[in-house]
């Protein structure tokens, strides 16, 4: 027996703020990244005003960023690099990996595996407090004379070593996000190896909680190495090192006076040892909740579920030996580079086996058109211009052209906005009902998903045009004072107004996540009639999850078994 | 509610929760320290004219400081050892030494601080004192944070021994694999630092 018979009520701050109830911090995981997702698409929709419109004032809220940042409403190109910094560093690390890895991860993972709880609930706690503390730091960094960090959320040496006291605040921010993701990552996969149910083998995982579990290896190991890299810049910054400087470095016609001696592209090495695996942490959570959905829709078991599983293996092993083909550009010469970029051709076959294994699962299938299937499928295609787009960039010939252009930032946004965000849509709603106990409205769902699908590729499509004609990245004015930007410089306006429609087409979303709380259908255990372990639980489970320890008996995706009596067969059902 | 697997370990992996969780953490930490070996290779390479580690260091304070750890492991074991024969009075003997040595190894960490100090060799100095100080700095961190838990269990760990001394010794074994893990940086740190 899981429970120990008598439940004292929990004071408010212990049952809702400190809580170690994997759900509760599921749930603050969620609400966080959220929330943070949504000032990370702040700072980048005051960006694009900056390039549709150069040097014009802000209209509106112009006024509210002081001279320093915006005399007369008109952004200053420091401003435009620490929302350009900051957009990128909150977006990651603030938004997508605390809702795709913490959220889901807290709160579905223990659920589908059949576990009361987490294996260690207080470190459980002392995670999510640790991102928090990460988060505040970063929000809080603003506000420092100077403003936030500005040299990108890769934060390239030396220029990251002799920027203002903002970097600083980033390493520490990045310091508690590190610590998080560590226990969170040890957490998952002792939670999965040890608290599975009686019969839920490997095998019988479902695709998600596969994902989840590579995912937490990908952050066990790869968060380490920037977490040296930012001491290490710590104590450039604070110490005078040089671990980032080289000899004789001149800084606005003056030689620094540093010892020198250090390795500007040691930093980028470790740096990117963390942020290619770091890639696959956000893509891979979103994979497994895709493929819960689809199989869940199309009333079918996945295509190739055990192929797909190899390939999430082979890809997590891979994602280690990859990182330099970030670096193409840095003189590596062509044996590193010849080595980097095959590695990185492999790494798009298990990719391409996944995707593919998810889109075959749609074939003959009787699909049911839902919010959380809308927004599955829209992944399919959506992370496909994300990959096949970054074929180019992963060759290191082609890479040269297209580096540091509005290509890359095409390339990548299609990988995670269109395709991890929506992904992450998908989850909203398909788990909502067991987080909360009542449905999402599927009207307001589709009001949400249709203009979203449309803005997405309204922002990013063009930003691949603009990166061919080879407009740089990094340019405040969005090219408005280059030539050869000029033929696709006013697609920056339809990038913009796509942009602020996006924001438009979010409406829909919050009204329907705080509508369905009090006014949704009520939901049941099963609303989807789902094949997995977290449906037999009440919706939303009490603390301990299960009333009696489920037992697995069967895969996780028996849908329309012929001769069975439903056309889905759950885990737990005997026989 | 009770999590299993805490105390006993499960039937099909043959271990609890904890060790696994020690050994991730222990993993996570191999490329923490394997990130900054890395970087002390790269800073060696590079560099046209790197010092000796005598030419700044003291190799006798750092074989002593050696010795001190590795018989800090001893103790360490000794301790587990007694938790498990549950013998708690030499139990807290054993574990309060581990902290002493460790104590002794942080003083004598103190003097070659203060000594390079007083000759004006900083961090600032050259890459190689900044590798050294970022390097001995962080395991030094390592080492104090093994000297708290160690000390948690030496002075108030008399009561979770009492409530379930099993689990009790599991926690003590992993506290004792981390002091090892910090022992064996110390192995790596010494020769590259002091010696080659």
């Amino acid at each position: 027996m899981m429970s120990d018979g008598h439940h004292e009520e929990l004071p408010f701050w212990r049952k809702y703020i400190f809580s170690t109830d994997h759900k509760v911090i599921g749930i603050q995981y969620c609400v966080t990244g959220l929330v943070f997702l949504f000032f990370g698409f702040c700072l980048m929709m005051l960006m694009r005003w900056q390039l549709a419109y150069p040097d014009q004032p802000i209209p509106l809220i112009g006024g509210l960023f002081g001279d320093a940042r915006a005399p007369g409403g008109i952004m200053l190109p420091d401003f435009y690099n620490e929302l350009g910094a900051m957009h990128g560093t909150i977006m990651v690390f603030l938004g997508v990996v605390p809702l795709a890895v913490g959220g889901f991860g807290n709160l579905i993972l223990p659920l589908q595996i059949g576990a009361p709880d987490m294996a260690f609930p207080k470190i459980n706690m002392v995670s999510y407090w640790s991102l928090f503390l990460g988060g505040v730091t970063m929000f809080g960094s603003f506000f420092l004379e100077g403003g936030a960090a500005q040299s990108g959320w890769t934060s390239y040496a030396p220029l990251a070593d002799i920027a203002s006291s903002g970097q600083t605040a980033w390493l520490i921010g990045m310091i508690f996000l590190i610590t998080s993701s560590l226990l969170g990552s040890i957490n998952f996969i002792v939670t999965t190896i040890q608290l599975r149910a009686k019969g839920l083998s490997f095998f019988r995982l479902s695709f998600f909680c596969w994902a989840q579990f590579v995912t937490a290896f990908l952050l066990l190991l790869a968060f380490p190495p920037l977490e040296a890299a930012g001491v290490l810049q710590l104590m450039d910054r604070l110490a005078d090192t040089s671990f980032f400087l080289p000899d004789g470095l001149v800084i606005s016609g003056e030689i620094l006076e540093r010892s020198g001696g250090g390795s500007p592209l040691l930093w980028q090495h470790l740096f990117w040892f963390l942020a290619h695996p770091e890639v696959y942490v956000l893509i891979l959570p979103a994979m497994g909740i895709v493929a819960e959905v689809i199989a869940n829709n199309t009333r079918k078991p996945l295509w190739g579920y055990r192929a797909m599983v190899y390939a999430l293996i082979f890809l997590g092993f891979m994602s280690f030996i990859v990182w330099a083909h970030h670096m193409f550009m840095t003189g590596m010469g062509s044996t590193l580079a010849t080595f980097f970029q095959t590695t990185t051709m492999i790494i798009s076959i298990p990719s391409v086996i996944i995707l593919s294994a998810l889109l075959l699962s749609l074939w003959g299938g009787s699909i049911r058109f839902n919010t959380p299937m809308l927004f599955a499928l829209a992944f399919l295609p959506m992370f496909g211009i994300g990959g096949l787009t970054g074929l180019p960039l992963g060759l290191a010939a082609p890479d040269i052209a297209l580096h540091d252009t509005y290509y890359v930032i095409g390339h990548f946004h299609y990988v995670v906005a269109p395709g991890t965000i929506f992904a992450l849509f998908a989850g909203v709603y398909f788990w909502y009902p067991k987080a909360t106990g009542r449905k999402m409205s599927e009207t307001l769902g589709k009001w949400h998903f249709w203009p979203s699908l449309i803005f997405m590729n309204g922002v990013f499509f063009p930003m691949l045009i603009q990166g061919l004609y080879g407009v740089s990245r990094r340019l405040a004015d969005g090219g408005a004072t280059y030539d050869f930007a000029g033929s696709v410089g006013p697609l920056n306006r339809m990038m913009s107004w796509s942009a602020w429609g996006l924001a438009l087409a979010q409406i829909p979303f919050v009204i329907n996540f705080f509508m369905s709380l009090r006014n949704g259908k009520t939901a049941g255990d099963n609303p989807w009639d789902a094949t997995t372990v977290e449906w037999a639980a009440p919706s939303p489970p009490p603390h301990g999850n299960f009333a009696t320890e489920p037992v697995v008996y069967r895969g996780p995706y028996e849908y329309s078994v012929p001769g069975a009596d439903k056309d889905f067969v759950p885990q737990t059902q005997e026989g | 509610m009770l999590i299993p697997y805490v105390v006993k370990p499960r039937a099909d992996t043959g271990l609890n929760n904890g060790k696994i969780g020690i050994w991730l953490f222990l993993a996570s930490e191999v490329m923490l320290f394997g990130a900054l070996f890395a970087t002390y290779l790269m800073m060696r390479l590079g560099s046209s004219d790197w010092p000796v580690g005598t030419t700044y260091l003291d190799p006798r304070w750092a074989a002593l400081n050696t010795i001190v750890l590795i018989t800090s492991s001893v103790t360490m074991v000794m301790a587990w050892a007694m938790s498990a024969k549950r013998n708690f009075k030499m139990f807290r003997f054993y574990m309060l030494c581990t902290v002493g040595l460790g104590l002794v190894f942080m003083g004598i960490k103190y003097i070659e601080y203060t000594a390079k100090f007083d000759h004006h060799y900083y961090p600032s100095t050259n890459v190689f004192l900044a590798i050294y100080f970022t390097l001995t700095g962080l395991h030094g961190l390592h080492v104090l944070g093994g000297m708290i838990v160690n000390s948690y269990f030496a002075l108030f760990g008399k009561k979770a021994y009492n409530e379930n001394p099993e689990w009790f010794t599991n926690r003590v074994e992993n506290s004792g694999l981390f002091w090892h893990f910090v022992d064996l940086v110390w192995i790596f740190l010494f020769p590259i630092l002091y010696l080659l």
